[in-house]
């Protein structure tokens, strides 16, 4: 008799639920063929029979969640009764699915951790894409070396470790080589590591493109989240665009002498974005309809918000997080820019909390530092409106009669038009516009 | 500020609490007549007297029970045991009296002493004079254990020391007495039991303390100018207790850590911070902790071999590099 147990079939499974039994009491099962299909935290998959026999008894119904290494079914091989499979470490899972297939032994074969020959084979899985990471590690397959900040790592942003390189010695995964994937620059030297000798190569995981020399790299939780996010508000959102340039002359000036001021005062600097966190917030104070969210289709009702919480696109070394910060209309020049600040510093650790990013109204995001003389954003759902902010530059301009260079910043409202007009658009940016030609006004 | 040796700072400071307070009192071997073995204690029998200075005979678990009984009498003894090797003729004084009558009585009294001490080898000394046996002592509940690297934490240090209430050896180095850096002119004790970053960085963390946090901190410089390293370092500054939460979170930034010391590697003050490291950043490590530290063998009197058995700056840069390239972070 053999006691089957909910499997771990990914690295962050806790529990998992039946979703379907193949098989009915009574029914002769052989080893290879799916049993169960197990609902998990990331996928559905079907679960495979490790040993021929008669399944006798279904532990846990359809539909029902158990937590991993709870018995589901008891399978009759012809063995002594209340026997744990072979191999099984009590309270972990039973044997789960292997990739499709069985990894050669390298060099890195941790003969320890080895079944016996006697193990029934590995089975493959539906799909590869489903795999769990770490299995290798409970069937005794061969251990992937791999730091513990990787390990870490790999388990936030739900990396395969098996489908890593990893350039430490004897092939051990180190940070530097996770970092890529993330898309997060190296620390220190972006030169290639050596080449290492026997690399953990994915056991399976062929190129999925021969013909364009490509390579499956795994999106990590934070790039998924965005690319759902950002697909969704594209697709659904029938978004237009506003454009406008203001003369930032003055705003440069006004920024400079207040910075040689608070230096002298021994206070921190602000800069051009803080200006214009606190200029939007304004505007929006002023056109409360754009600080607002559409609520859906069904909906007699939009949301006006009467707080301005203004969320500040951050590229962070770990991918676009929009960390926000509340009335922003209240605030001074200097406690946004402290906030922006220290809103940057932890997207960069990584340290933001959900709560930090959400509750926003409104968002802005700046290329102006790369050298963009403007785009277009994708609002950021449920907000109704981003501001894309271009590069401020010495352009000529017509000043009367005269050309003369002055500094000129180009951005762009992007709106749902679902619940914003042109017209409130344009008002928007024209008082937008009108903060920052006089900027006083911004700090007044 | 004023720039002093190592050996002035300890001098200005045992001058300053000796006029302070007068419970302060000096006891040692030749620390008076002769003006100490390294000159720490020059001039203060003559300023201070015999009542204050007191040369003691060769005999250091009688002068360090002594002092033990004076500190239980509310005096605050500075005791100079010559080198740290001849504390352990007084081993069972420090070990079993000054560390445990606090807690074996009840707390009805403590042992307010301190016993200054130097380590170290590198001077051809020969084997049984030349130990860094600091463990020993920061192995011990009811002991403090300070090291400081530089002229300004000895100041901090030795007048943290003297007004602690516990017994707390001070720990010198040979080789650090004439090393030179800016002393405060003002007295801001130290808190025992802090580390300090003596450097920032986001590389590697370099750990040492005492006459390694030195050279650590020479090694540092170095890599920076050469190869563009960006190395913190640590200065442990107290063995025990033990400022866990500095290293652990400098490691949790740089994800690496070599640990140096002068004392040998088996059992060593380092084996103590790997296991903090790996009891608190455990998540963070992307390399083993490494650790350079002395030969183990009886430190040699020949100089070439004593030079090959202590650790260099070659050892660290080299344990630098072997780390950097264990995380495929150079090249």
């Amino acid at each position: 008799m053999i006691q089957i147990t909910m499997p771990r079939l990914s690295d962050t499974m806790e529990e998992g639920a039946i979703s379907q039994w193949y098989k009915q009491p009574g029914e002769h099962v052989d080893a290879g063929e799916p049993l169960v299909e197990i609902e998990t935290d990331k996928a559905t998959m079907d679960y495979e029979a490790y040993d021929s026999g008669t399944l006798t008894k279904i532990l846990v119904p359809e539909g029902e969640l158990v937590p991993i290494g709870t018995p589901i079914a008891e399978l009759d091989d012809g063995t002594a009764p209340q026997e744990p499979p072979a191999g099984a470490p009590k309270g972990a899972t039973a044997q789960p699915p292997d990739l499709p297939e069985a990894p050669a032994p390298s060099a890195l074969t941790d003969t320890a951790g080895r079944p016996p020959a006697s193990e029934p084979a590995p089975i493959a899985a539906e799909t590869a894409a489903a795999q769990p990471s770490g299995s290798a590690a409970l069937t005794g397959t061969p251990r992937i070396l791999a730091t513990p900040v990787v390990r870490a790592i790999a388990r936030e942003n739900d990396i395969d470790l098996t489908r890593v390189r990893g350039s430490g010695p004897g092939g051990r995964i180190v940070k530097h080589d996770v970092e890529a994937l993330l898309g997060g620059a190296p620390q220190t030297d972006s030169r290639a590591p050596e080449a290492p000798a026997p690399a953990p190569q994915p056991p399976a995981a062929p190129p999925a493109d021969d013909r364009r020399g490509s390579e499956e790299v795994p999106l990590s939780s934070v790039r998924r989240v965005i690319a759902r996010r950002l697909g969704a508000s594209a697709r659904e959102i029938p978004h237009f665009y506003v454009t406008a340039v203001a003369d930032a002359e003055e705003l440069m000036r006004l920024r400079a002498e207040l910075n040689e001021r608070l230096v002298a005062a021994g206070r921190p600097k602000v800069s051009v974005n803080d200006l214009l966190i606190r200029a939007a917030a304004l505007a929006l104070r002023q056109h409360p309809l754009v600080n607002a969210s559409y609520n859906d289709d069904d909906a007699t009702t939009m949301l006006v918000h009467h707080r301005v919480n203004i969320g500040v696109a951050v590229a962070s070394e770990n991918g676009l997080v929009v960390p926000v910060i509340d009335d922003a209309d209240r605030k001074t020049v200097t406690q946004l820019g402290a906030e922006a600040h220290e809103l940057v510093a932890l997207a960069n650790d990584r340290k933001l909390t959900p709560e930090q990013m959400s509750g926003g109204t409104f968002t802005i995001s700046n290329l102006g530092m790369l050298g963009v003389e403007e785009f277009t954003a994708i609002i950021n759902p449920p907000e109704s409106a981003i501001l894309a902010v271009g590069t401020t530059r010495r352009e000529p301009v017509a000043v009367g009669e005269e050309i003369a260079a002055r500094y000129q910043m180009r951005y762009t409202l992007s709106a749902d038009h679902r619940i914003i007009d042109g017209a409130l658009a344009a008002r928007f940016l024209q008082t937008l516009t009108s903060l920052i030609e006089d900027p006083w006004t911004i700090l007044a | 500020m004023s720039v002093k040796t190592y050996r002035e700072a300890l001098h200005d400071t045992l001058r300053g609490e000796l006029i302070r307070d007068e419970n302060v009192f000096l006891m040692g071997e030749e620390i008076g007549i002769f003006d100490g073995s390294y000159k720490i204690t020059a001039g203060l029998l003559k300023e201070f007297g015999p009542k204050r200075v007191r040369d003691t005979p060769i005999a250091e678990e009688g002068f360090t029970g002594a002092a033990i009984g004076a500190a239980m009498l509310g005096l605050r003894p500075v005791v100079e045991i010559m080198t740290i090797n001849f504390s352990l003729l007084a081993l069972d004084q420090i070990v079993n009296h000054a560390a445990k009558i606090y807690g074996m009585f009840g707390g009805q009294m403590s042992v307010p002493m301190v016993i200054r001490t130097p380590g170290g080898g590198g001077q051809q000394l020969g084997a049984s004079h030349s130990q860094n046996i600091e463990l020993y002592y920061s192995f011990v509940p009811g002991l403090k254990v300070v090291a400081p690297s530089t002229p300004a934490d000895a100041k901090a240090l030795l007048l943290a020391s003297i007004r602690d209430e516990d017994p707390v050896l001070f720990l010198e180095n040979l080789a650090l007495y004439n090393t030179k850096g800016e002393v405060p002119d003002e007295d801001e004790p130290a808190q025992i039991g802090t580390a300090a970053v003596t450097r920032k960085g986001r590389d590697l963390t370099l750990i040492g303390y005492s006459r390694m946090a030195l050279v650590a901190q020479e090694v540092a410089a170095q890599l920076a100018e050469s190869e563009g390293l960006d190395i913190e370092v640590v200065d442990l500054r107290s063995l025990r207790p033990l400022d866990r939460e500095t290293v652990i979170e400098s490691v949790k930034k740089t994800h690496a850590a070599v640990m140096l010391e002068d004392d040998w590697l088996t059992y060593g003050i380092g084996a103590e911070v790997a296991a903090t490291i790996s009891d608190g950043a455990f998540d963070y490590l992307d390399a083993p902790v490494r650790r350079v530290a002395m030969a183990e063998v009886p430190l040699p009197y020949s100089k070439p071999l004593e030079t090959a058995a202590l650790p260099s700056r070659d050892d660290v840069v080299n344990a630098v590099h072997e780390t950097l390239d264990a995380m495929a972070r150079r090249r």
